[in-house]
């Protein structure tokens, strides 16, 4: 789901106690901003275009925010979905390092580890954390808190949505690149990962003018390869 | 329509791999460093593409309009430590009151 921003803002502080009841009672603090920006998207994919039902299950089966924003983000400026999805495969790349630091802490069939690794995003990972080891039971309360805050916001999103007529004269179109910049500046701690930053937003404003829409958010990955050669 | 719902089981198909794929194929194997050492930078690198592209592209062209307004206003209260309901409903404010002035 991520947003370090939104993790910081809430203050989350467990409380003493394992079990799936306490990750889910952890979490609960920001489970509000979490129906309210899963509401966002619901409201914005809708806008874009991706209709009632498409945004409901993709919150469903992607439940990763920054993903989602940008195929709708992509396809709603007329880009082509192929960038779309590649720029959200590229954000949820990262997923395969939350998968390999949660792997332990799974047991069971395949199924059920499938199953209960969709559960590890930012805030649901983050509140596992026991011992500098991930505890199962955290992570699957708080990822099923999170992941019923965040479908029961989208669905919200797009059913409501609606009701606002032209989204434009609300200033919608903004909140998307507002949003990645909220969820931008959760991530620039490091050298490497501004000099990232800088490079990839370069890329994209060199490219918009010469390749179809989306094309430039999808070459903008090789900033991350130039970022490498920064010290961390 | 049939595009967007190949975004989406496109998306969906890759990101249930991407998830299962520590705890079922590497398990307690770590990541090969190479693309360890990459993965952390997509993130900040796709973000600010995509704050740009949001922000002063439409279409091919490059157009400052009442969205850079409302990315400016949303970055001053990033800065004030808002809360992000808080940047977003800025953004979106600011935005609609310079189309709304006819400003932009």
């Amino acid at each position: 789901m991520e947003a370090g921003s939104i993790i910081t803002d809430a203050g989350v502080v467990r409380q003493a106690g394992s079990g799936i009841g306490a990750g889910a009672r952890a979490v609960a603090p920001i489970g509000v901003a979490v129906l309210a920006f899963g509401a966002s998207f619901g409201i914005l994919a809708r806008d874009a275009g991706m209709g009632v039902a498409a945004p409901i299950v993709m919150s469903f089966t992607t439940f990763a925010g920054s993903a989602q924003f940008a195929v709708a983000s992509v396809l709603g400026s007329g880009g082509a979905v192929a960038a779309g999805v590649a720029a959200a495969v590229m954000l949820n790349l990262r997923y395969l390092a939350v998968g390999v630091s949660v792997a332990p802490a799974l047991r069971g069939s395949t199924v059920r580890r499938l199953a209960e690794a969709q559960l590890a995003v930012d805030e649901s990972w983050a509140i596992a954390q026991e011992d500098g080891r991930v505890d199962r039971d955290l992570l699957v309360g708080a990822g099923i808190v999170l992941a019923l805050c965040w479908c029961a916001g989208t669905v919200a999103g797009v059913l409501g949505g609606s009701a606002l007529g032209d989204p434009a004269d609300y200033g919608l179109d903004a909140m998307f690149p507002a949003l990645f910049l909220a969820l931008l500046a959760g991530q620039l701690g490091a050298r490497r990962t501004r000099a990232a930053a800088l490079a990839g937003g370069a890329i994209a404003l060199a490219l918009t003018p010469l390749a179809p829409p989306g094309i430039p958010i999808v070459a903008a990955a090789a900033g991350a390869l130039i970022a490498l050669r920064v010290r961390p | 329509m049939t595009g967007v719902w190949v975004a989406v089981a496109g998306v969906g198909v890759a990101t249930i791999a991407l998830k299962g794929a520590g705890p079922l194929v590497f398990a307690r194997r770590p990541l090969p460093r190479a693309p360890a050492a990459v993965m952390p930078l997509l993130a900040p690198c796709l973000l600010a593409a995509l704050v740009v592209g949001q922000t002063v592209a439409d279409g091919r062209a490059l157009v400052v309009d009442a969205r850079l307004a409302g990315v400016a206003a949303a970055a001053l209260a990033l800065l004030l430590r808002a809360p992000l309901l808080v940047v977003l409903a800025t953004a979106a404010g600011v935005a609609a009151g310079m189309r709304a002035l006819g400003a932009a």
